[in-house]
């Protein structure tokens, strides 16, 4: 799997799918669409700052809240190419790994790494760089059954490759 | 080492003597829900699948209910993809405006859901069946479209947290009390990725109608599930609901492991109230009090935590021959046409509108920002709903205060947030 790189934009704790894409634009489900209101009742920047391949982090409980698809998918199409959080809320890592949204659970990551940092993923060992401060940091590998799933870029693939 | 109620069920559906926490499994399902928003995105994702159709047209429910009745073009274009999927696939259980309700009222009232079943929903309020005794999860749009697929569906095997009940609540104390009393205790991600588990002898203090509010808000502490044991007054809602259907009763293991126990005592609860924004941020009545005045601009007593026969005559108890303040907009909202005509015949509605409320059609609509119900800049809500978070039912500078109906009601009343000794 190819390592992420980007721009880090930084959140605290709790962010929910409500403010990762508000249900005002739920009666849409276009990829595309929800992206151009991407975390727009946390940060009304997002939208206008993020460029292919950036990095969010936050603290603990990411995505908690509803069980919409719509807030991973909302943030892929945003051409972030990974979230790091100390913890996140069980339905969203779900949801992140069946779309083939790339996520890591490390709290010291989450904890060092500031907004506006260049940070570097690399899937296949698990090892976070922050490339400004020149830290690096271990995240917690998938469960093999899960990087299965990633493997097979989502959910649906899988099943596909496994019938 | 022993199972715990919900290790029991998740090893039976996947034909398994033994589970642990932490374990990965695959199990059987027996249904599968979606609603008007998760299901145009699941319909779309099975459409990918090399897949001849539905595992059981009996087992999957598709319940338009959060954007209907159709609240907009793109709302209704969704609603249609849901009902052309529901005629291509025969679905047995798609429920159209005019027997639809908030699905998770709805489905257990059909019968839908017993003791044992293992269900998935593409709702994250879908945790309300472990008041019957059943797992039930909330999950995505992709897992629902592989469980209508397959039938079944990969599960980490919860750890858990027992939550002893004892006692009995005052009158007015409700199950929303006590499950905002234990997320403003265990808070918001204090049940993260874990079962939790009631027991006690409290509970048989319970109606069925808190002990679904009560699991339904389980997803609010970051839980898996919530779950309840089967007692009298489940099987006589099973007798009354799902008459003749079969349903296997689970117990916990005298030795299942808790990684945490708490004993809450029932009669020692107040009136709890959750400010802006986060579930955990509770208050007791007594607290609120000695605050300065919180006027609100609006009340909803609704949802699928709190739009139940139960709720319904709590805030009705509270309303009946009283008037709402000047400039309030109460919202009433029944979950189901089954509740909506049991109000009629007892006279709610009655009371609802003339105290100066409003009666609405059932809809997710206000919950979630959708409709029927949207706040202002800078306005405060009290509502009976189950999130209190930045924008969830309007402008982000908006307040929602999370309740029971009955302090809802006093709240409609008094202009400000209020308990029901006040009025």
């Amino acid at each position: 799997m190819e390592n992420a790189k980007g721009t880090v934009f930084k959140y605290g704790d709790n962010v929910d799918t409500d403010v990762i894409i508000p249900a005002r634009y739920l009666n849409s489900s276009d990829p595309a669409e929800l992206a151009t209101h991407c975390m727009e009742d946390i940060d009304d920047q997002f939208v206008g700052k993020v460029q292919k391949g950036d990095i969010i982090v936050a603290t603990k409980n990411f995505g908690c809240g509803s069980s919409r698809e719509h807030a991973p998918i909302a943030i892929k199409a945003s051409g972030v190419s990974c979230v790091i959080a100390e913890t996140f809320a069980r339905i969203f890592y779900r949801n992140a790994i069946n779309i083939g949204l790339p996520i890591m659970e490390c709290p010291e990551a989450a904890a060092g790494i500031d907004a506006g940092d260049i940070v570097e993923v690399d899937f296949d060992n698990g090892m976070i760089y922050d490339r400004t401060k020149g830290t690096e940091y271990k995240g917690q590998a998938f469960p093999p059954f899960m990087q299965k799933i990633i493997a097979s870029q989502g959910l649906v693939n899988y099943i596909n490759e496994n019938k | 080492m022993g199972m715990t109620m919900t290790q029991k069920i998740l090893a039976t559906a996947a034909g398994l003597e033994k589970v642990e926490a932490g374990q990965l499994i695959e199990a059987k399902l027996s249904l599968v829900l979606g609603n008007d928003i998760t299901s145009p995105v699941a319909i779309k994702e099975m459409d990918k699948m090399k897949t001849e159709g539905v595992f059981d047209k009996d087992k999957i429910a598709l319940v338009p209910d959060h954007f209907v009745p159709n609240k907009d073009i793109k709302s209704a274009e969704h609603c249609k993809c849901v009902r052309e999927f529901a005629k291509k696939h025969d679905i047995t259980n798609y429920f159209e405006v005019g027997q639809m309700g908030i699905e998770h009222a709805l489905l257990p009232e059909k019968g839908l859901t017993v003791p044992g079943d293992v269900i998935i929903g593409a709702d994250s309020h879908t945790c309300t069946y472990g008041a019957l005794g059943a797992f039930s999860t909330g999950v995505g749009s992709t897992d629902m479209a592989a469980g209508m697929a397959t039938g079944q569906a990969w599960f980490k095997v919860p750890g858990a947290i027992k939550f002893n009940l004892v006692g009995k609540p005052a009158e007015h104390i409700s199950g929303k009390d006590v499950i905002l009393h234990i997320i403003g205790m265990i808070g918001v991600d204090g049940a993260l990725y874990k079962s939790m588990e009631f027991v006690g002898e409290g509970i048989a203090n319970l109606s069925m109608d808190d002990r679904f509010t009560i699991a339904n808000m389980a997803i609010e502490a970051g839980g898996k599930n919530g779950i309840f044991p089967v007692d009298d007054k489940t099987k006589a809602y099973l007798e009354e609901h799902a008459p003749g259907k079969a349903y296997k009763v689970f117990e916990a293991d005298a030795d299942a492991v808790y990684d945490e126990e708490y004993t809450i005592d029932l009669s020692t609860l107040e009136s709890t109230v959750s400010f802006p924004h986060l579930p955990e941020n509770t208050h007791t009545i007594s607290e609120i009090n000695a605050m300065d005045d919180i006027k609100i601009d609006q009340v909803v007593i609704g949802s699928c935590t709190n739009g139940r026969i139960d709720d319904l005559r709590g805030a009705a108890a509270i309303l009946k021959g009283r008037h709402v303040a000047e400039g309030m907009r109460l919202i009433v909202i029944p979950a189901t046409q089954a509740i909506y005509l049991q109000a009629m015949e007892e006279g709610l509605l009655k009371i609802f509108i003339e105290a100066g409320g409003i009666v609405s059609t059932p809809t997710c609509g206000p919950c979630l920002g959708g409709y029927m119900g949207i706040l202002a800049e800078g306005e405060r809500c009290v509502s009976t709903t189950n999130r209190n978070f930045v924008g969830r039912m309007g402008h982000i500078t908006s307040e929602i205060y999370l309740a029971s109906p009955a302090v809802a009601a006093a709240s409609a009343i008094a202009g400000k947030i209020a308990g029901v000794d006040a009025i």
